[in-house]
């Protein structure tokens, strides 16, 4: 009896994470739709509810209508496989993410493995969707998606080992206590280039712009996605969008302090904003990192296929390992606030 | 000394800086959305709309059937036929325009002798049953009625170019 209370308390934490992330994902879109068109000098949408703050609903409700069409020649069980695949570790890796002081699901002491593992993990999604879907544009952007994924992984574990050189834990939650303190003590300090360098190659990882070649639409259509509609569609959008919504909160975690307030421990200013609990922080930093997101798609044109490796493998791999020698001198050192 | 500066421009992302700079600045800015069905864009007196034919003020229709739109129309979307009336005038018996055809070029308007066909500034309409799209000389007429005012404005408005 006791265990099905644990069971049920359990289900109840994983649901209290997942609808909100699910509502920030659709709301997301709209923020998307929104701040791009205001930086094209348009309004974006404005007729579904007040200011348009109805659409994403809408957009949910038609998606859910629609037919999910199945490819004559498509591997069906695999197709249908691939959207569940996409979204099962997008969701998974919230599980060790510390929204704020002890608000976590599971505190494993190998947090960051299981992150990278989880992040790994949906590029299976992308490679079976583009090999099920029996199309030539879906092959291609899966193949392209799979390359990509696979180089910038690297580039993004070593800049975390920078993180955990400098906070000497696994743990994310001890990663985040490491960084006690205001702005200038969070990590992004001392790790600045590992800091640009995880947060490049997070946005490779997701697929974004300026990194988006595996969907491509002047190219390649959709990519992976091409073939897939409704539903099935709408759960990618919804695994790209939770990956972005990971992904943000991972650099907040590991760079900007967690659940710290920028002023915490200060004087004055540090008393004064007591008072707001460390998960709004946390959300705070989070919106920070996906208007940036948002900021790219608007700014950037896509890379060539070739420059992204270049990139990947050239510039962004060298430079981790460069400023990894670095951390560790200052970590022997004790050097600053930080070590 | 051009290469070291290119080397820490590329590598400090400076580029890309000022793009975000740019784009940043765009957020805030003025926007030029127009609520469409709320506003409009301003229109030319010389708006190439759905078509009419005018009337002259004493209500004798102005087409005298020469087929010069027939002739002109690069789509084929003018079919004309024309008869002798009672008091010996040529007038015509038939007058389609295809606007699946058509193409709104304005060769109709410009090609007629006698101002009798012209487009009129109304862009918005549908049509809900197949055959709808040919509109025929008793709408056409019934048009030029209805925005008699308006045309004849646009027209005296172009008539110093012309």
């Amino acid at each position: 009896m006791s265990e099905l209370i644990e069971l049920a308390w359990i289900v109840a934490k994983i649901v209290a994470l997942v609808v909100p992330l699910f509502v920030a994902v659709a709301y997301m879109t709209y923020a998307e739709r929104k701040v791009i068109s205001a930086m094209q000098l348009r309004r974006g949408p404005n007729r579904v509810g007040w200011h348009g703050l109805l659409q994403p609903i809408a957009d949910a409700l038609k998606l859910l209508m629609k037919e999910v069409v199945l490819p004559q020649n498509a591997n069906r069980f695999l197709f249908v496989l691939a959207p569940m695949l996409a979204i099962m570790p997008a969701l998974a890796a919230w599980a060790v993410l510390p929204l704020g002081d002890g608000i976590v699901i599971a505190d494993i002491n190998a947090g960051l493995l299981y992150v990278l593992a989880m992040t790994s993990m949906g590029v299976y999604g992308i490679i079976l969707a583009g090999w099920a879907s029996n199309s030539k544009y879906a092959l291609l952007g899966a193949m392209r998606a799979g390359a990509q994924v696979v180089s910038y992984e690297i580039a993004m574990g070593f800049a975390l080992v920078g993180v955990l050189m400098a906070a000497g834990s696994l743990n994310m939650s001890e990663i985040v206590q490491a960084q006690a303190g205001p702005i200038w003590n969070w990590f992004w300090l001392p790790l600045l280039p590992l800091f640009v360098v995880y947060w490049i190659s997070g946005v490779a990882e997701t697929n974004r712009l300026p990194f988006d070649v595996a969907e491509g639409e002047s190219e390649i259509v959709a990519g992976f996605h091409v073939e897939y509609s409704g539903m099935a569609f709408a759960i990618f959008f919804l695994a790209e969008y939770a990956n972005m919504i990971l992904i943000s909160g991972l650099a907040a975690v590991m760079f900007l302090g967690g659940w710290y307030s920028p002023f915490h421990g200060l004087p004055v200013l540090g008393p004064m904003f007591d008072w707001v609990p460390g998960i709004i922080w946390f959300c705070l930093k989070i919106c920070l990192f996906l208007f940036l997101y948002i900021w790219f798609r608007a700014t950037f044109p896509r890379y060539r296929y070739d420059q992204i490796m270049r990139l990947g493998w050239k510039v962004l791999i060298p430079v981790t390992v460069v400023w990894l020698i670095v951390v560790a001198g200052m970590v022997l050192t004790g050097f600053g606030p930080w070590f | 000394m051009q290469a070291v500066k290119s080397f820490f421009d590329t590598f400090l992302l400076t580029e890309l800086l000022k793009g975000m700079k740019l784009t940043g600045k765009h957020l805030f800015e003025a926007k030029y959305t127009l609520e469409y069905p709320e506003e409009k864009a301003p229109q030319s007196p010389r708006f190439r709309g759905l078509h009419a034919l005018r009337r002259y003020p004493n209500g004798e229709e102005r087409c005298i059937a020469c087929k010069l739109c027939e002739a002109v129309c690069p789509a084929l979307a003018i079919t004309i036929e024309s008869e002798q009336r009672d008091d010996g005038t040529r007038r015509t018996t038939r007058y389609d325009i295809d606007l699946f055809k058509c193409i709104y070029c304005g060769f109709c308007e410009e090609s007629c002798p006698v101002d009798s066909i012209v487009e009129t500034r109304i862009h918005e309409y549908h049509f809900e049953q197949r055959g709808e799209q040919i509109i025929r000389k008793p709408e056409l007429l019934a048009m030029g009625e209805k925005y008699e005012a308006q045309l004849a404005e646009d027209r005296m408005a172009d008539a110093p170019y012309r």
